[in-house]
């Protein structure tokens, strides 16, 4: 049996649904975090499975593109939730609620 | 004043008549638009009540010098004076309705600032607002009847309507009654006709000059100068404006010499009269309908304003002279004290009780002849029952007040006004002597087209209501001999008034006023209530209820709903997204 799209495909739904029901359900912060990344993970194993099958470089620099951001994301997301912890001393979302009326 | 006064002499001498009149204002062009003019009119009518006004108004401003000269705010009073007899002069002259209605107006406002002269004083400050509100009232009616003759005929102009008229009878078409009436409540209104007659006693609160010119012998009586004015609106054949207009002004004059007789105040007699002689006037303006000559009222009207003004400034020396008392029971003896008004006044009283050869008896017979004339039986009684009351309430106080035994110490010791104020007294009493061999009738007649009948000889007009209708001349010499007698036979030498003893009930009922006052308080005060409390229900409950509670509590419920989303739960919200695409997917997917 040869490797088509579809596994790829298959596997990226499955990688972004892992993140995607990290991201609800885990109460810490930072594994949310993780989970995002997996989340942006998946998205780039669709776009370079896609780029390869139809022979356009397009989708790879599209991957760059997330991966930079991503880092980018990475540092201000941490950033902020270092900066949160060190003020609450917690890092944990049911304890952030104080937008709540 | 007097260069006025020999102004009009001039305009008289000269028999002049014209309409000089200049466009002021147009609104709107052709036909459908409103010209208003700023005219004059000048015709025998106006002629001679210009003598009227500026010849009393003479009179009445020099005897106020007198009559003020120690009241400090007299430049007040006077400019107050000569701004009434601007306005007065505005309404006898002006050829439109318009400018009529303006000087209507204003002769109210001067009225109202002469009223309230002594604003210091509450009764004369609460007197003006009545005065102003209920003429304002009569005045409502009067305006929507200009709107109402200008909508069907579209011309403001006397001249203009006359001959509209004239051409058409049945250009009024159905609005006639309506509109003569509307028309007749403004001079209800001025002429303080029943039911709107309220405010004249009270208007006595002015100072006693003040009454003379503005309540007895001009403002009062511009109300029936201005239905003599447009007689041809009312006397529209199908109006039935007249026939109500006769009785109002019949049962004005019954009800007001009814109250007179147990007044005891100088001045609210003599205003009761002057409501009672108006009444006169209004009744004769209604009974001529048939001879299309309203010129018996213009008579009466002429001739009242000399001897009611030459009574009320009687009254006033009176006044004067006792200090300000009005309670004719602390007089008595005042013929010996103050010969000048007492014999002056006595030759008014005698004038206004229809005694000849005095004016006020041609005057009066004509009244009284042309309703018999006309086929108004029940009127003719009328008139000639408030003749016989109109003696004996004059007599009552013509004997309480001047003669007898002196009532108190301020009429013990009166003594006699100063001559500027006795001057006028003399100058008034002329014409209430002679106003009726003027032929004054004769002038008015003119106005209406009647042919003008030869003036006869003194001897024949002396005797000529006896010639020309015997039956009326009688029934009023009857009657004032009895009113006389009536008054002669109780009030001679009474120390109170006796009729309270006899006729307690009566008697109060009519000192009270038939309790008109407290009626209209209570009926005004009522809807005014009852006005105030829907507005109060609907304030409360429409706009504050449904308009303000309604859209503050629509928007603080959705806000209260809204808030249950903002649970501060981050997984929530992420969850909420994911939700929001996956159905935005569907969606987009399912097509």
């Amino acid at each position: 049996m040869s490797v088509g799209l579809t596994h790829y495909l298959v596997v990226s739904l499955l990688l972004f649904c892992l993140g995607l029901f990290g991201v609800l359900v885990r109460r810490n912060l930072l594994v949310m975090f993780m989970s995002l990344e997996l989340m942006l993970n998946a998205a780039n194993l669709a776009l370079v499975a896609f780029a390869r099958y139809h022979h356009n470089l397009s989708g790879q620099i599209m991957v760059f593109f997330i991966i930079t951001v991503a880092a980018a994301e990475v540092a201000v997301g941490l950033a902020l939730i270092v900066a949160l912890y060190r003020q609450r001393r917690t890092a944990h979302v049911e304890d952030l609620a104080s937008l709540r009326l | 004043m007097l260069l006025a006064f020999l102004g009009s002499l001039i305009l008289w001498a000269r028999d002049a008549t014209g309409e000089p009149a200049v466009t002021w204002l147009a609104l709107g062009t052709g036909t459908g638009g409103l010209q208003i003019e700023l005219g004059l009119k000048l015709d025998p009518l106006s002629r001679l009540m210009l003598l009227v006004v500026t010849g009393v108004g003479s009179a009445i401003h020099i005897y106020s010098w007198g009559y003020l000269h120690a009241d400090r705010n007299r430049g007040r009073y006077f400019a107050g004076l000569s701004l009434f007899t601007f306005a007065m002069l505005g309404i006898v002259l002006a050829n439109n309705f318009l400018m009529l209605f303006i000087f209507w107006e204003l002769v109210g406002v001067s009225s109202y600032l002469l009223i309230g002269f002594w604003f210091a004083r509450p009764a004369a400050a609460e007197a003006a607002k009545k005065a102003f509100l209920t003429n304002r009232l009569g005045d409502f009616g009067f305006l929507l009847g200009i709107i109402l003759v200008w909508a069907a005929l579209g011309t403001l102009s006397f001249t203009e309507l006359e001959a509209r008229l004239a051409d058409d009878p049945a250009a009024l078409g159905a609005a006639a009654s309506v509109a003569g009436l509307l028309i007749f409540c403004g001079a209800m209104g001025k002429s303080a006709q029943f039911p709107l007659h309220v405010w004249l006693p009270d208007a006595m609160e002015g100072p006693t000059p003040v009454s003379a010119l503005i309540h007895a012998a001009t403002m009062v009586a511009a109300g029936v100068y201005m239905l003599c004015r447009v007689f041809f609106v009312l006397a529209v054949p199908g109006s039935v404006a007249l026939e109500l207009i006769a009785w109002i002004g019949g049962v004005t004059a019954l009800l007001a010499a009814l109250l007179a007789v147990q007044q005891n105040d100088i001045k609210r007699i003599l205003a009761y009269s002057t409501l009672s002689q108006l009444g006169y006037m209004v009744l004769a303006v209604g009974v001529s309908g048939a001879s299309r000559d309203p010129s018996v009222a213009m008579y009466h009207l002429t001739t009242h304003a000399g001897f009611k003004a030459l009574l009320f400034l009687g009254a006033g020396s009176v006044i004067h002279a006792l200090h300000h008392e009005q309670d004719i029971w602390k007089m008595g003896g005042l013929s010996r004290r103050l010969p000048i008004t007492f014999w002056t006044f006595l030759l008014a009283t005698l004038a206004l009780c229809g005694v000849p050869p005095l004016s006020g008896f041609y005057s009066k017979d004509a009244i009284i002849a042309r309703t018999l004339e006309s086929g108004h039986h029940g009127l003719f009684a009328l008139a000639t029952l408030v003749a016989a009351l109109t003696t004996f309430y004059m007599f009552r106080l013509v004997f309480v007040a001047f003669t007898g035994p002196a009532k108190s110490q301020a009429a013990d010791h009166a003594r006699e006004s100063p001559p500027v104020m006795t001057l006028p007294l003399l100058a008034l009493a002329v014409p209430s002597v002679l106003a009726g061999f003027w032929g004054i009738h004769r002038v008015y007649g003119a106005q209406y087209g009647a042919e003008p009948a030869a003036a006869g000889s003194w001897a024949q007009q002396l005797v000529e209501p006896f010639a020309h209708a015997p039956l009326a001349a009688g029934a009023g010499l009857a009657a004032a001999l009895m009113g006389w007698l009536g008054a002669w036979a109780w009030y001679r030498a009474a120390l109170q008034d006796p009729l309270p003893a006899r006729f307690a009930t009566v008697a109060r009922w009519l000192r009270d006023r038939l309790y008109f006052d407290e009626l209209y308080e209570r009926l005004i005060g009522w809807t005014q209530e009852s006005l105030a409390r829907l507005a109060d229900g609907v304030d409360r409950w429409v706009i504050m209820g449904v308009a303000v509670k309604g859209t503050h509590g629509t928007f603080e419920l959705l806000g209260r709903l809204l808030r249950l989303a903002q649970t501060g739960n981050l997984q929530t919200y992420a969850f909420v997204l994911v939700a929001g695409v996956a159905l935005l997917l569907f969606l987009v997917m399912a097509r």
